[in-house]
Protein backbone atom coordinates (compact mmCIF):
# COMPACT_ATOMS: atom_id res chain seq x y z
CA UNK A 1 0.00 0.00 0.00
CA UNK A 2 1.11 3.58 -1.05
CA UNK A 3 1.29 5.76 2.56
CA UNK A 4 -1.37 7.41 3.71
CA UNK A 5 -2.80 9.39 6.71
CA UNK A 6 -5.58 7.88 8.18
CA UNK A 7 -7.82 9.97 10.53
CA UNK A 8 -10.94 9.83 12.57
CA UNK A 9 -13.04 12.34 11.79
CA UNK A 10 -15.29 13.29 14.75
CA UNK A 11 -18.52 13.94 13.25
CA UNK A 12 -20.24 13.53 10.01
CA UNK A 13 -19.54 17.36 8.77
CA UNK A 14 -15.77 16.87 9.12
CA UNK A 15 -16.09 13.65 7.10
CA UNK A 16 -17.68 15.34 4.70
CA UNK A 17 -15.40 17.98 4.54
CA UNK A 18 -12.41 16.13 4.16
CA UNK A 19 -13.82 13.72 1.59
CA UNK A 20 -14.46 16.84 -0.48
CA UNK A 21 -10.47 16.80 -1.23
CA UNK A 22 -8.78 15.50 -3.88
CA UNK A 23 -7.03 12.11 -2.85
CA UNK A 24 -9.54 11.53 0.20
CA UNK A 25 -11.46 8.51 0.67
CA UNK A 26 -13.99 7.27 3.35
CA UNK A 27 -13.05 3.99 4.45
CA UNK A 28 -16.13 1.99 5.85
CA UNK A 29 -15.67 -1.71 5.85
CA UNK A 30 -13.38 -1.23 3.43
CA UNK A 31 -13.24 -5.25 2.50
CA UNK A 32 -12.86 -3.76 -1.19
CA UNK A 33 -10.82 -0.35 -0.78
CA UNK A 34 -8.04 -1.75 1.15
CA UNK A 35 -8.03 -4.57 -1.63
CA UNK A 36 -8.06 -2.20 -4.44
CA UNK A 37 -5.10 -0.22 -1.93
CA UNK A 38 -3.30 -2.94 -1.80
CA UNK A 39 -3.58 -3.31 -5.63
CA UNK A 40 -2.67 0.60 -5.79
CA UNK A 41 -5.67 0.99 -7.96
CA UNK A 42 -6.72 3.21 -5.00
CA UNK A 43 -3.98 5.43 -3.97
CA UNK A 44 -5.64 7.74 -1.40
CA UNK A 45 -3.66 10.18 0.37
CA UNK A 46 -6.02 10.43 3.34
CA UNK A 47 -7.96 7.42 4.61
CA UNK A 48 -11.16 8.97 6.68
CA UNK A 49 -12.37 6.24 8.97
CA UNK A 50 -16.13 6.81 9.49
CA UNK A 51 -16.98 3.41 11.18
CA UNK A 52 -18.11 4.94 14.31
CA UNK A 53 -20.04 7.85 13.38
CA UNK A 54 -22.83 6.16 14.34
CA UNK A 55 -25.13 5.44 11.40
CA UNK A 56 -25.67 2.00 11.70
CA UNK A 57 -29.13 1.69 13.21
CA UNK A 58 -31.68 -0.40 11.66
CA UNK A 59 -34.70 1.18 12.20
CA UNK A 60 -38.56 1.39 11.73
CA UNK A 61 -39.23 4.48 9.00
CA UNK A 62 -42.49 5.77 8.67
CA UNK A 63 -45.15 4.37 6.51
CA UNK A 64 -44.36 1.06 7.45
CA UNK A 65 -40.81 0.99 5.79
CA UNK A 66 -37.23 0.19 7.61
CA UNK A 67 -34.26 2.58 7.51
CA UNK A 68 -31.04 0.19 7.14
CA UNK A 69 -27.96 2.53 8.26
CA UNK A 70 -25.46 2.78 6.00
CA UNK A 71 -22.64 1.65 8.23
CA UNK A 72 -24.58 -1.35 9.43
CA UNK A 73 -22.81 -4.63 7.84
CA UNK A 74 -24.24 -7.19 5.56
CA UNK A 75 -25.03 -9.22 8.06
CA UNK A 76 -27.08 -7.63 10.50
CA UNK A 77 -29.30 -6.55 7.56
CA UNK A 78 -29.77 -9.77 5.99
CA UNK A 79 -30.80 -11.44 9.63
CA UNK A 80 -32.36 -8.86 10.41
CA UNK A 81 -36.14 -9.86 11.97
CA UNK A 82 -37.97 -8.06 9.64
CA UNK A 83 -35.78 -7.92 6.74
CA UNK A 84 -36.27 -11.77 6.78
CA UNK A 85 -39.67 -11.37 7.37
CA UNK A 86 -41.01 -8.60 5.46
CA UNK A 87 -38.03 -8.03 2.47
CA UNK A 88 -36.94 -11.90 1.93
CA UNK A 89 -35.38 -10.97 -1.51
CA UNK A 90 -32.90 -8.60 0.17
CA UNK A 91 -31.76 -11.32 2.85
CA UNK A 92 -31.25 -13.74 0.19
CA UNK A 93 -29.57 -11.41 -2.15
CA UNK A 94 -26.95 -10.59 0.78
CA UNK A 95 -26.42 -13.96 1.61
CA UNK A 96 -25.75 -14.92 -1.88
CA UNK A 97 -22.92 -12.74 -1.98
CA UNK A 98 -19.14 -13.00 -0.82
CA UNK A 99 -18.75 -14.86 2.34
CA UNK A 100 -19.89 -14.97 5.98
CA UNK A 101 -16.31 -13.04 6.69
CA UNK A 102 -16.79 -10.50 4.25
CA UNK A 103 -20.23 -9.70 4.99
CA UNK A 104 -19.42 -9.32 8.71
CA UNK A 105 -17.43 -6.63 8.11
CA UNK A 106 -19.05 -4.80 4.82
CA UNK A 107 -21.35 -2.09 5.45
CA UNK A 108 -24.68 -1.28 3.15
CA UNK A 109 -23.50 1.79 2.18
CA UNK A 110 -20.36 0.35 1.46
CA UNK A 111 -21.79 -2.37 -0.72
CA UNK A 112 -23.34 0.25 -3.03
CA UNK A 113 -20.06 1.83 -3.59
CA UNK A 114 -18.48 -1.13 -4.15
CA UNK A 115 -15.99 -1.45 -7.82
CA UNK A 116 -16.35 -3.41 -10.66
CA UNK A 117 -14.31 -6.88 -10.41
CA UNK A 118 -13.22 -6.54 -14.21
CA UNK A 119 -9.78 -7.65 -14.55
CA UNK A 120 -8.73 -4.59 -16.91
CA UNK A 121 -9.83 -2.36 -13.68
CA UNK A 122 -7.98 -4.73 -10.54
CA UNK A 123 -4.45 -4.58 -12.54
CA UNK A 124 -2.85 -1.17 -13.10
CA UNK A 125 -1.16 -2.88 -16.06
CA UNK A 126 -3.57 -3.08 -18.25
CA UNK A 127 -5.31 -0.63 -19.86
CA UNK A 128 -8.51 0.28 -18.44
CA UNK A 129 -10.87 3.68 -18.79
CA UNK A 130 -12.26 3.98 -15.69
CA UNK A 131 -9.11 3.67 -13.58
CA UNK A 132 -6.69 5.33 -15.92
CA UNK A 133 -9.32 7.88 -18.52
CA UNK A 134 -8.15 7.32 -21.96
CA UNK A 135 -6.08 4.46 -21.71
CA UNK A 136 -8.45 2.48 -23.18
CA UNK A 137 -10.70 -0.87 -22.57
CA UNK A 138 -8.88 -4.11 -22.65
CA UNK A 139 -11.94 -6.21 -22.08
CA UNK A 140 -13.58 -5.01 -25.28
CA UNK A 141 -11.73 -7.57 -27.45
CA UNK A 142 -9.95 -9.21 -24.32
CA UNK A 143 -11.08 -11.07 -20.76
CA UNK A 144 -15.27 -10.68 -21.06
CA UNK A 145 -16.78 -13.76 -19.34
CA UNK A 146 -18.33 -11.03 -16.42
CA UNK A 147 -18.68 -8.47 -18.26
CA UNK A 148 -22.01 -6.27 -19.22
CA UNK A 149 -24.11 -7.25 -22.21
CA UNK A 150 -27.03 -4.13 -21.52
CA UNK A 151 -25.88 -0.50 -21.52
CA UNK A 152 -22.25 -0.87 -22.55
CA UNK A 153 -20.06 2.10 -23.93
CA UNK A 154 -17.27 1.98 -26.39
CA UNK A 155 -15.28 3.12 -23.51
CA UNK A 156 -16.68 0.45 -21.10
CA UNK A 157 -18.19 -3.08 -20.85
CA UNK A 158 -17.95 -3.61 -16.72
CA UNK A 159 -20.45 -5.00 -14.51
CA UNK A 160 -21.71 -3.73 -10.97
CA UNK A 161 -20.73 -6.26 -9.01
CA UNK A 162 -22.97 -6.47 -6.25
CA UNK A 163 -26.03 -8.35 -5.10
CA UNK A 164 -27.82 -6.45 -2.68
CA UNK A 165 -28.41 -3.38 -4.71
CA UNK A 166 -29.84 -5.80 -7.13
CA UNK A 167 -32.69 -6.56 -4.34
CA UNK A 168 -32.64 -3.04 -3.32
CA UNK A 169 -33.54 -1.94 -7.09
CA UNK A 170 -36.44 -4.67 -7.31
CA UNK A 171 -37.68 -3.48 -3.96
CA UNK A 172 -37.87 0.36 -5.62
CA UNK A 173 -35.06 1.50 -2.22
CA UNK A 174 -34.37 4.66 -1.39
CA UNK A 175 -30.45 5.91 -0.72
CA UNK A 176 -29.89 8.71 2.31
CA UNK A 177 -27.40 10.70 1.15
CA UNK A 178 -25.33 13.54 3.41
CA UNK A 179 -22.73 16.02 2.44
CA UNK A 180 -21.74 19.96 1.89
CA UNK A 181 -25.28 20.75 1.08
CA UNK A 182 -27.03 18.99 2.92
CA UNK A 183 -29.08 16.20 2.75
CA UNK A 184 -30.69 14.96 -0.58
CA UNK A 185 -32.06 11.13 -1.29
CA UNK A 186 -31.99 9.79 -4.46
CA UNK A 187 -34.08 6.58 -5.82
CA UNK A 188 -31.34 3.24 -5.90
CA UNK A 189 -32.63 2.64 -9.52
CA UNK A 190 -31.07 6.28 -10.00
CA UNK A 191 -27.87 5.72 -7.85
CA UNK A 192 -25.59 4.12 -9.83
CA UNK A 193 -24.69 5.38 -13.90
CA UNK A 194 -24.45 3.69 -16.96
CA UNK A 195 -20.35 4.21 -18.13
CA UNK A 196 -20.97 6.45 -21.10
CA UNK A 197 -18.35 8.30 -22.15
CA UNK A 198 -17.29 8.78 -18.28
CA UNK A 199 -16.78 5.23 -17.22
CA UNK A 200 -15.38 6.60 -13.77
CA UNK A 201 -18.50 8.14 -12.68
CA UNK A 202 -20.17 5.19 -11.27
CA UNK A 203 -22.71 6.42 -9.31
CA UNK A 204 -24.24 10.14 -7.92
CA UNK A 205 -22.22 10.81 -5.41
CA UNK A 206 -20.49 13.88 -5.33
CA UNK A 207 -17.16 14.33 -3.99
CA UNK A 208 -17.77 14.62 -0.19
CA UNK A 209 -20.78 13.09 -0.08
CA UNK A 210 -21.56 9.97 2.40
CA UNK A 211 -24.48 7.62 2.06
CA UNK A 212 -26.14 7.58 5.40
CA UNK A 213 -28.65 5.15 4.95
CA UNK A 214 -30.87 3.25 2.58
CA UNK A 215 -34.85 3.03 3.06
CA UNK A 216 -36.67 0.54 2.46
CA UNK A 217 -40.85 1.47 1.46
CA UNK A 218 -43.49 -0.66 3.31
CA UNK A 219 -43.68 -4.61 2.89
CA UNK A 220 -45.75 -5.27 -0.41
CA UNK A 221 -45.25 -9.25 0.29
CA UNK A 222 -45.77 -11.50 -2.71
CA UNK A 223 -43.71 -13.88 -3.83
CA UNK A 224 -40.05 -12.97 -3.34
CA UNK A 225 -37.15 -14.80 -5.07
CA UNK A 226 -33.17 -14.00 -5.61
CA UNK A 227 -31.92 -16.09 -8.31
CA UNK A 228 -28.15 -16.29 -8.70
CA UNK A 229 -26.65 -18.06 -11.43
CA UNK A 230 -22.75 -18.25 -11.12
CA UNK A 231 -20.01 -20.39 -12.05
CA UNK A 232 -19.92 -22.36 -8.32
CA UNK A 233 -22.38 -22.94 -5.92
CA UNK A 234 -21.00 -20.26 -3.63
CA UNK A 235 -18.83 -17.33 -3.60
CA UNK A 236 -18.59 -16.00 -7.02
CA UNK A 237 -19.74 -12.84 -8.57
CA UNK A 238 -23.12 -13.01 -10.68
CA UNK A 239 -23.03 -14.58 -14.63
CA UNK A 240 -26.90 -13.30 -14.66
CA UNK A 241 -29.08 -12.64 -10.91
CA UNK A 242 -32.47 -11.66 -11.12
CA UNK A 243 -34.59 -10.29 -7.83
CA UNK A 244 -38.11 -10.52 -8.09
CA UNK A 245 -41.28 -9.78 -6.41
CA UNK A 246 -44.09 -10.97 -7.73
CA UNK A 247 -47.97 -11.35 -6.85
CA UNK A 248 -50.66 -13.14 -8.78
CA UNK A 249 -54.41 -12.28 -7.98
CA UNK A 250 -56.95 -14.37 -9.96
CA UNK A 251 -54.32 -15.87 -12.16
CA UNK A 252 -52.75 -12.76 -13.75
CA UNK A 253 -49.86 -10.60 -12.59
CA UNK A 254 -50.91 -8.16 -9.93
CA UNK A 255 -47.03 -6.74 -9.10
CA UNK A 256 -44.05 -8.15 -11.28
CA UNK A 257 -41.14 -5.76 -9.63
CA UNK A 258 -37.58 -7.20 -11.11
CA UNK A 259 -33.95 -6.53 -11.07
CA UNK A 260 -31.18 -7.55 -12.31
CA UNK A 261 -27.77 -8.18 -12.07
CA UNK A 262 -24.66 -9.22 -14.24
CA UNK A 263 -25.43 -7.72 -17.33
CA UNK A 264 -24.86 -3.64 -16.69
CA UNK A 265 -22.87 -1.44 -15.03
CA UNK A 266 -25.68 -1.32 -12.36
CA UNK A 267 -28.56 -2.84 -11.29
CA UNK A 268 -31.00 -3.02 -14.45
CA UNK A 269 -34.35 -2.49 -14.14
CA UNK A 270 -36.94 -1.69 -16.80
CA UNK A 271 -40.39 -0.41 -16.48
CA UNK A 272 -41.54 -1.40 -19.37
CA UNK A 273 -41.31 -5.05 -17.95
CA UNK A 274 -43.57 -4.86 -15.46
CA UNK A 275 -45.98 -2.91 -17.46
CA UNK A 276 -45.70 -5.94 -20.10
CA UNK A 277 -46.54 -8.41 -17.33
CA UNK A 278 -49.20 -6.60 -15.10
CA UNK A 279 -52.86 -7.66 -15.64
CA UNK A 280 -51.81 -10.79 -17.94
CA UNK A 281 -51.59 -14.67 -17.34
CA UNK A 282 -48.40 -16.37 -16.82
CA UNK A 283 -47.76 -18.55 -20.65
CA UNK A 284 -43.91 -19.00 -21.66
CA UNK A 285 -45.24 -16.78 -24.58
CA UNK A 286 -45.41 -13.73 -22.20
CA UNK A 287 -42.19 -14.80 -20.52
CA UNK A 288 -40.41 -14.63 -24.01
CA UNK A 289 -41.84 -11.33 -24.64
CA UNK A 290 -40.37 -9.59 -21.32
CA UNK A 291 -37.01 -11.74 -22.22
CA UNK A 292 -37.45 -9.62 -25.75
CA UNK A 293 -38.10 -6.30 -23.77
CA UNK A 294 -34.89 -6.63 -21.53
CA UNK A 295 -32.56 -8.10 -24.48
CA UNK A 296 -33.56 -6.31 -27.41
CA UNK A 297 -30.36 -4.21 -27.23
CA UNK A 298 -27.92 -6.71 -25.41
CA UNK A 299 -24.21 -7.33 -26.87
CA UNK A 300 -22.36 -9.41 -26.55
CA UNK A 301 -18.50 -9.01 -26.45
CA UNK A 302 -17.24 -12.58 -27.01
CA UNK A 303 -16.65 -14.79 -23.83
CA UNK A 304 -19.91 -12.95 -22.10
CA UNK A 305 -22.28 -14.01 -25.80
CA UNK A 306 -23.44 -16.84 -23.24
CA UNK A 307 -25.37 -13.94 -20.79
CA UNK A 308 -27.75 -13.25 -23.22
CA UNK A 309 -29.69 -16.77 -24.11
CA UNK A 310 -29.17 -17.06 -20.18
CA UNK A 311 -30.70 -13.91 -18.76
CA UNK A 312 -33.92 -15.63 -21.13
CA UNK A 313 -33.51 -18.46 -19.71
CA UNK A 314 -33.13 -17.44 -15.72
CA UNK A 315 -35.95 -15.19 -16.24
CA UNK A 316 -38.35 -17.68 -17.44
CA UNK A 317 -37.36 -19.92 -14.52
CA UNK A 318 -37.78 -17.03 -12.22
CA UNK A 319 -41.39 -16.42 -14.04
CA UNK A 320 -42.68 -20.06 -13.53
CA UNK A 321 -41.62 -20.40 -10.55
CA UNK A 322 -43.13 -17.44 -9.42
CA UNK A 323 -46.15 -18.39 -11.02
CA UNK A 324 -46.28 -22.07 -9.73
CA UNK A 325 -49.04 -23.90 -11.45
CA UNK A 326 -50.75 -20.64 -13.12
CA UNK A 327 -47.96 -20.99 -15.57
CA UNK B 1 -9.56 6.79 21.04
CA UNK B 2 -8.11 3.91 23.18
CA UNK B 3 -4.71 3.16 22.29
CA UNK B 4 -4.61 -0.88 22.62
CA UNK B 5 -6.18 -3.81 20.61
CA UNK B 6 -6.88 -6.93 23.11
CA UNK B 7 -5.41 -10.27 21.25
CA UNK B 8 -6.52 -13.32 23.18
CA UNK B 9 -6.97 -11.06 26.65
CA UNK B 10 -3.34 -9.72 26.63
CA UNK B 11 -3.70 -5.84 25.43
CA UNK B 12 -0.81 -4.12 22.51
CA UNK B 13 -0.48 -1.25 21.39
CA UNK B 14 -1.54 0.12 18.03
CA UNK B 15 0.92 0.18 15.02
CA UNK B 16 2.43 3.64 14.27
CA UNK B 17 1.87 2.76 10.65
CA UNK B 18 -1.86 3.04 9.37
CA UNK B 19 -0.93 0.89 6.36
CA UNK B 20 -0.61 -2.12 8.87
CA UNK B 21 -3.20 -4.80 8.65
CA UNK B 22 -4.39 -6.59 11.89
CA UNK B 23 -3.46 -9.92 10.01
CA UNK B 24 0.40 -8.33 9.77
CA UNK B 25 -0.04 -6.56 13.08
CA UNK B 26 -0.95 -10.32 14.71
CA UNK B 27 1.95 -12.16 12.96
CA UNK B 28 4.70 -9.32 13.52
CA UNK B 29 3.91 -7.17 16.23
CA UNK B 30 2.26 -9.67 18.61
CA UNK B 31 4.28 -12.12 17.69
CA UNK B 32 1.33 -14.96 16.82
CA UNK B 33 1.83 -16.50 13.90
CA UNK B 34 -1.10 -19.12 14.23
CA UNK B 35 -3.05 -16.23 11.91
CA UNK B 36 -1.82 -17.04 8.44
CA UNK B 37 -1.69 -15.25 5.27
CA UNK B 38 -2.83 -17.28 2.41
CA UNK B 39 -3.90 -14.56 -0.46
CA UNK B 40 -3.85 -11.35 1.67
CA UNK B 41 -6.69 -10.27 -1.17
CA UNK B 42 -9.83 -12.07 1.38
CA UNK B 43 -10.29 -14.89 -0.79
CA UNK B 44 -8.90 -17.28 1.09
CA UNK B 45 -10.20 -17.26 4.64
CA UNK B 46 -6.59 -18.55 5.90
CA UNK B 47 -6.17 -15.35 7.69
CA UNK B 48 -9.71 -15.68 9.87
CA UNK B 49 -10.11 -14.42 13.33
CA UNK B 50 -12.87 -13.26 15.70
CA UNK B 51 -13.05 -9.87 17.21
CA UNK B 52 -15.39 -8.73 19.06
CA UNK B 53 -17.11 -12.52 18.91
CA UNK B 54 -17.68 -11.97 15.14
CA UNK B 55 -15.21 -13.79 12.62
CA UNK B 56 -13.69 -11.80 9.74
CA UNK B 57 -10.92 -11.31 7.35
CA UNK B 58 -7.94 -9.95 9.12
CA UNK B 59 -5.82 -9.24 5.54
CA UNK B 60 -9.34 -6.98 4.89
CA UNK B 61 -8.70 -4.34 7.80
CA UNK B 62 -6.28 -2.04 9.31
CA UNK B 63 -4.94 -2.26 12.62
CA UNK B 64 -5.41 1.12 13.23
CA UNK B 65 -9.39 0.37 12.77
CA UNK B 66 -9.49 -1.83 15.72
CA UNK B 67 -8.53 0.12 19.22
CA UNK B 68 -10.61 -1.12 21.54
CA UNK B 69 -11.42 -4.28 20.03
CA UNK B 70 -10.93 -7.71 21.59
CA UNK B 71 -9.56 -10.48 19.01
CA UNK B 72 -9.71 -13.99 19.31
CA UNK B 73 -6.54 -15.84 17.29
CA UNK B 74 -6.12 -19.88 17.35
CA UNK B 75 -3.73 -19.25 20.23
CA UNK B 76 -6.80 -17.94 21.98
CA UNK B 77 -8.80 -21.17 21.71
CA UNK B 78 -7.00 -23.42 23.44
CA UNK B 79 -3.49 -25.42 23.76
CA UNK B 80 -1.69 -28.49 23.16
CA UNK B 81 -2.87 -29.84 26.36
CA UNK B 82 -6.42 -28.13 26.52
CA UNK B 83 -7.67 -28.04 23.03
CA UNK B 84 -11.01 -26.70 22.28
CA UNK B 85 -13.90 -29.19 20.96
CA UNK B 86 -13.43 -27.95 17.53
CA UNK B 87 -9.23 -28.34 17.58
CA UNK B 88 -9.24 -32.09 19.08
CA UNK B 89 -12.37 -32.77 16.67
CA UNK B 90 -9.79 -31.63 13.58
CA UNK B 91 -7.32 -33.38 15.04
CA UNK B 92 -9.24 -36.44 15.64
CA UNK B 93 -10.80 -36.48 11.83
CA UNK B 94 -7.61 -35.69 10.17
CA UNK B 95 -9.15 -31.91 9.23
CA UNK B 96 -6.08 -30.91 7.46
CA UNK B 97 -3.43 -31.92 5.04
CA UNK B 98 -0.41 -29.59 4.83
CA UNK B 99 -2.57 -27.22 7.42
CA UNK B 100 -2.26 -24.13 6.48
CA UNK B 101 -5.76 -23.21 6.12
CA UNK B 102 -6.52 -25.11 9.65
CA UNK B 103 -6.46 -21.64 11.98
CA UNK B 104 -8.86 -20.03 9.56
CA UNK B 105 -11.01 -23.01 9.43
CA UNK B 106 -11.13 -23.24 13.32
CA UNK B 107 -11.21 -19.66 13.80
CA UNK B 108 -13.84 -19.43 11.29
CA UNK B 109 -15.95 -22.50 12.36
CA UNK B 110 -15.87 -21.50 16.03
CA UNK B 111 -17.96 -18.13 15.26
CA UNK B 112 -20.05 -19.85 12.42
CA UNK B 113 -21.17 -22.30 15.82
CA UNK B 114 -22.18 -19.32 17.52
CA UNK B 115 -24.07 -17.80 14.09
CA UNK B 116 -25.65 -21.12 13.79
CA UNK B 117 -26.48 -20.62 17.70
CA UNK B 118 -28.01 -17.25 16.99
CA UNK B 119 -29.87 -18.89 14.11
CA UNK B 120 -28.73 -16.99 11.34
CA UNK B 121 -29.84 -18.27 7.73
CA UNK B 122 -27.84 -19.37 5.03
CA UNK B 123 -27.60 -18.83 1.41
CA UNK B 124 -28.01 -22.81 1.60
CA UNK B 125 -31.24 -22.17 4.25
CA UNK B 126 -34.59 -23.39 2.75
CA UNK B 127 -36.52 -20.87 4.94
CA UNK B 128 -35.44 -17.72 6.54
CA UNK B 129 -37.68 -17.55 9.43
CA UNK B 130 -37.56 -20.78 10.81
CA UNK B 131 -34.76 -22.69 12.93
CA UNK B 132 -31.91 -23.70 11.12
CA UNK B 133 -31.28 -27.24 10.69
CA UNK B 134 -27.11 -27.84 10.61
CA UNK B 135 -26.58 -30.30 7.45
CA UNK B 136 -23.78 -30.69 5.34
CA UNK B 137 -25.07 -28.33 2.75
CA UNK B 138 -25.47 -25.90 5.62
CA UNK B 139 -21.73 -26.29 7.20
CA UNK B 140 -20.33 -26.18 3.27
CA UNK B 141 -22.38 -23.02 2.49
CA UNK B 142 -20.93 -21.19 5.86
CA UNK B 143 -17.20 -22.02 5.79
CA UNK B 144 -17.32 -21.46 1.82
CA UNK B 145 -14.81 -18.52 2.96
CA UNK B 146 -12.08 -20.87 4.14
CA UNK B 147 -10.32 -22.72 1.59
CA UNK B 148 -8.03 -25.87 1.84
CA UNK B 149 -5.87 -26.41 -1.38
CA UNK B 150 -4.99 -29.91 0.00
CA UNK B 151 -8.95 -30.46 -0.65
CA UNK B 152 -9.34 -32.04 3.07
CA UNK B 153 -12.94 -30.82 2.76
CA UNK B 154 -14.20 -34.09 3.37
CA UNK B 155 -12.84 -34.54 7.01
CA UNK B 156 -12.88 -30.69 7.46
CA UNK B 157 -16.65 -31.17 7.29
CA UNK B 158 -17.01 -34.10 9.38
CA UNK B 159 -14.94 -32.43 12.40
CA UNK B 160 -17.37 -29.21 12.06
CA UNK B 161 -20.17 -31.23 11.91
CA UNK B 162 -19.47 -33.57 14.93
CA UNK B 163 -19.27 -30.49 17.04
CA UNK B 164 -22.05 -28.53 15.96
CA UNK B 165 -24.33 -31.38 16.38
CA UNK B 166 -22.55 -32.02 19.83
CA UNK B 167 -22.98 -28.32 20.89
CA UNK B 168 -26.66 -26.98 18.89
CA UNK B 169 -28.91 -29.91 17.90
Amino acid sequence: MRPFDYTRPPSLAEASYLTASDGALAIAGGTNLLDLMKLQVETPGTLADINRLGFAQIEDAADGGLRLGALATNTETAVHPRVRNDYPVLSRAILAGATQQLRNKATNGGNLCQRTRCFYFTNIDQPCNKRDPGSGCGAIEGIAKLHGILGTSDKCIATYPGDMAVALSALDATVEIAGDAGERSVSVRDFHCLPGDTPWIENVLEQGEIITGITLPAPVGGTQIYRKVRERSSYAFALVSIAAIIELKDGRFERADLAFGGLAHKPWHDDRITDLLQGKSPSAELFDKAADLLLENARGFGENDFKIPLARRTLHAVLSQASGDAA
Amino acid sequence: MADTITVNETPYPLPEDPRVTLLDFLRHQVGLTGTKKGCDHGQCGACTVIVNGIRINSCLTLAAMHDGDSITTIEGLGTPDAPSALQRAFHDHDGFQCGYCTPGQICSATAMLEELANNWPSDASGDLTSPVTISGEEIRERMSGNLCRCGAYANIIAAIEEVANGDVA
